[in-house]
């Protein structure tokens, strides 16, 4: 297929592109970026871009695809449906699936299904332990073998220090990052922030220290044994101030924060709408603002989505009860854009964010617009308003805080190794 | 001021006027129940569910007989009579019952929020008989209604609250309550029963018992919350019945006309001596009388509210 997208403004951060050019795809390569690229014929598409931004394919380092076990929630399909729509074109799945993916077979099956029916690349996580239960580590290397390219017991810490230990040395020998959901289960035995939200509304609450102390603790082991950490959905001001202070002297370690972290407090949850609820819970002003300074500052590397859809049921119950998780894919990109809007970062941070950052970490040879990569591409506007419609959602997950909200910004087309595999009518 | 709210969630929800009118409309209530033939026709025809997922004798059976005080049909369903055993959820309860058409339904859970729920989708109004740890509106107004009643205003005073207050639905729906007014309020307690931020509500904390009942013109004393794991906040119940026990010594620092509150069941010997609980300062069964006629009033104003 060859593509002409003319008149965008392209940026490419990797590259320091930011400029009015024309993106020329032929096959699944970017074959040549330019002014004016003159037509050959035989294009498929000329797509004229003016007044958009044409972008690296987004990489999404928290997602969660809920296939096996759990396909009433959402699909492979499904979730590389929102994500294609969301502006990415990687995903990396987190492996608390049922089975659990924490050996060879279930790795292959995620694959094979991805290729099968997946509208975007899928990069399955192995869980560190087996089946999640912090005992003993997963077959990693027989996994890795199968194509996981990183490892997390996400949705739970490792709570074992020595545990935790062995398989950040391990995870050395094949050169993956280990991703550490921070929360220390014996403070955190709650649902919102403690915080006003928890003496307004009597919910038991999550203290921020549940996350900072296994934010410096992960950090203090994998900078024993010399190994990549990164650090995910990271909520609190006080993980960001640890973070900033042992980057300083470390620099193995990266961290990322999702969109709902930047744009809902805790307050959000006092009207008991179980949308809002979420782990680590939505956190307090002065914490938004921190994430935001730690966007602005760098010391936050990425924006994930922590996409976690839930059928109606789970979430439709009393607060106590309900399911954690918002489903993200398709609202990340505008809401991420409101911190451009506000001034916190520039389109370019913001990118890189969401291209660059996430591709280094995962080692990812996409997240540039390079003459010659592979096309991973996306075309969006910054400007165009919306209403964000659940309803509307190709993720089988409804569960978002942000239903009826006015937003700024969408993604209207995404092509992944030069095939266009979501195209808005606007463009 | 009229009436207009379909339900009574929480006391966060309440301006002062709406505080006020509740207040106001009880005292009139109050007398039929000193009345011979202790009945009125004001709720003739209306159907009245309370919807208790958690044990209760006062709050249940104080709701039954102010809306049988008022001619109203009521119907009783606890949680381990209810289909709630049998796995079927609280918004699929709700609207099996709403097809039976109540005019209100009265609910008591564990969960914060539970009322809530019933509220978006149900037609009927909802009354918050207690959910969680979060707010027990009818009490706070009851108490309220005390306070006004024994002191003759609610402004001014110093009110000191005393126990579990971390897991007191009581405490918080009466710190909301009491905001409203020019009051000032002291949370005491064990540390770890006093809930973090709760600074930021407008009261003081104070861990002595001593000295948080100095100058008090109201002590209200709340029971640890077993259910709520309240005990493993605490080493022992002897060791917190000698720091938070209330004793009659502890009175002599207070006002000279100080009043003892208490939401009940009081646990005699643990927060509240038998001296206490049984002396000329506990007003805990004035409570108790008093709840029928608040009750009685919120039924009538949510029933006849300006649609």
């Amino acid at each position: 297929m060859k593509i002409l997208i003319k008149k965008g403004r392209v940026i490419d951060p990797k590259n320091n592109i930011d400029e009015i050019l024309d993106v020329y795809i032929n096959g699944n390569i970017i074959e040549k970026i330019g002014k004016n690229i003159k037509e050959k014929g035989g294009e498929d598409f000329i797509i004229d871009a003016t007044d958009h931004i044409v972008a690296p394919g987004f990489i999404d380092v928290h997602v969660h695809l809920r296939e096996p076990g759990y396909e009433y929630k959402e699909t492979i399909k499904t979730g590389t449906m929102a994500a294609a729509k969301g502006g990415f074109t990687s995903v990396l799945c987190m492996a608390n699936t049922d089975p659990v993916n924490d050996n060879r077979s279930v790795t292959e099956f995620i694959l094979k299904k991805a290729k099968l029916e997946g509208s975007c690349r899928v990069f399955p996580c192995g869980a560190i332990t087996k089946g999640l239960k912090c005992e003993e580590l997963s077959e990693i290397g027989d996994m890795f073998d199968a194509g996981i390219i990183a490892i997390s017991d996400d949705g739970k810490s490792v709570k074992h220090s020595g545990v935790l230990r062995k398989a950040l040395e391990y995870s050395k020998i094949f050169g993956i990052p280990v991703i550490s959901h921070c929360e220390d289960t014996d403070l955190s035995q709650g649902f919102i922030n403690e915080g006003i939200a928890s003496v307004l509304s009597g919910l038991d609450a999550v203290p921020s220290i549940a996350e900072e102390i296994i934010v410096q603790r992960d950090i203090m082991i994998a900078k024993y044994v010399n190994a990549t950490i990164h650090l995910t959905h990271i909520s609190t001001a006080g993980s960001v101030d640890i973070i900033g202070r042992e980057k300083d002297n470390y620099k193995k370690i990266t961290c990322d924060t999702c969109p709902h972290y930047f744009t809902l407090t805790e307050e959000a949850t006092l009207k008991f709408d179980t949308n809002t609820k979420v782990n680590p819970p939505l956190r307090s002003k002065k914490d938004v603002e921190a994430i935001k300074e730690g966007l602005k500052n760098g010391i936050i590397d990425i924006i994930a989505t922590d996409h976690a859809p839930h059928d109606l049921p789970s979430k439709d119950v009393e607060f106590n009860l309900a399911a954690s998780g918002i489903s993200g894919l398709e609202t990340a990109l505008a809401l991420s854009l409101t911190l451009v809007h506000e001034g916190v970062l520039t389109l370019s941070e913001l990118i890189k964010k969401f291209t660059v950052n996430p591709a280094r970490l995962l080692k990812l040879p996409y997240g540039d617009l390079k003459e010659g990569n592979t096309a991973d591409v996306i075309v969006f506007n910054p400007y165009i308003e919306w209403i964000v419609d659940k309803n509307t959602f190709l993720s089988k997950g409804k569960n978002t805080p942000f239903h009826g909200w006015k937003l700024k910004g969408k993604n209207l087309l995404t092509i992944v190794g030069g095939e266009i595999v979501y195209r808005d009518g606007l463009i | 001021m009229n009436w207009t709210k379909k339900d009574l969630l929480e006391i966060k929800d309440l301006t002062k006027d709406e505080i006020l009118l509740i207040i106001e409309t009880a005292e009139s209530f109050k007398e039929i129940s000193l009345r011979e033939i202790k009945k009125v026709p004001t709720l003739r025809g209306k159907t009245v569910i309370t919807l208790f997922y958690e044990p209760s004798t006062r709050t249940r059976t104080s709701f039954e007989i102010a809306a049988k005080r008022l001619s109203a049909d009521t119907i009783n369903i606890s949680a381990s009579t209810s289909s709630f055993v049998k796995g079927e959820t609280l918004k699929d309860t709700g609207k099996n019952l709403e097809s039976m058409k109540p005019d209100v339904i009265i609910i008591r859970h564990s969960m914060p929020g539970a009322p809530h729920i019933l509220a978006k989708i149900l037609k009927s109004s909802i009354i918050n008989a207690g959910d969680g740890a979060h707010e027990h509106p009818t009490q706070a107004l009851l108490d309220l209604f005390t306070i006004k009643e024994k002191k003759g205003k609610i402004d001014g005073l110093k009110i000191v609250i005393i126990g579990d207050i971390m897991h007191s639905r009581v405490a918080r729906s009466n710190i909301f309550a009491l905001k409203q007014f020019d009051t000032e309020i002291i949370c005491c307690g064990p540390a770890t029963m006093i809930p973090p931020y709760v600074e930021k509500l407008g009261v003081t904390v104070e861990y002595n018992i001593n000295k948080a009942v100095k100058d008090a013109d109201v002590i209200m004393m709340l029971r640890i919350q077993k259910e709520r794991g309240g005990i493993s906040y605490i080493p022992s119940i002897r060791e917190y019945a000698v720091l938070y026990g209330l004793k009659k010594a502890h009175l002599e620092n207070a006002k000279k006309d100080v009043i003892v509150m208490h939401p009940g069941p009081i646990n005699r010997g643990v927060e509240i001596s038998d001296e206490v609980a049984d002396g000329e300062y506990s007003v805990i069964l004035d409570q108790v009388e008093n709840g029928v006629a608040v009750r009685m009033a919120i039924l009538y104003l949510l029933t006849g509210r300006e649609q």
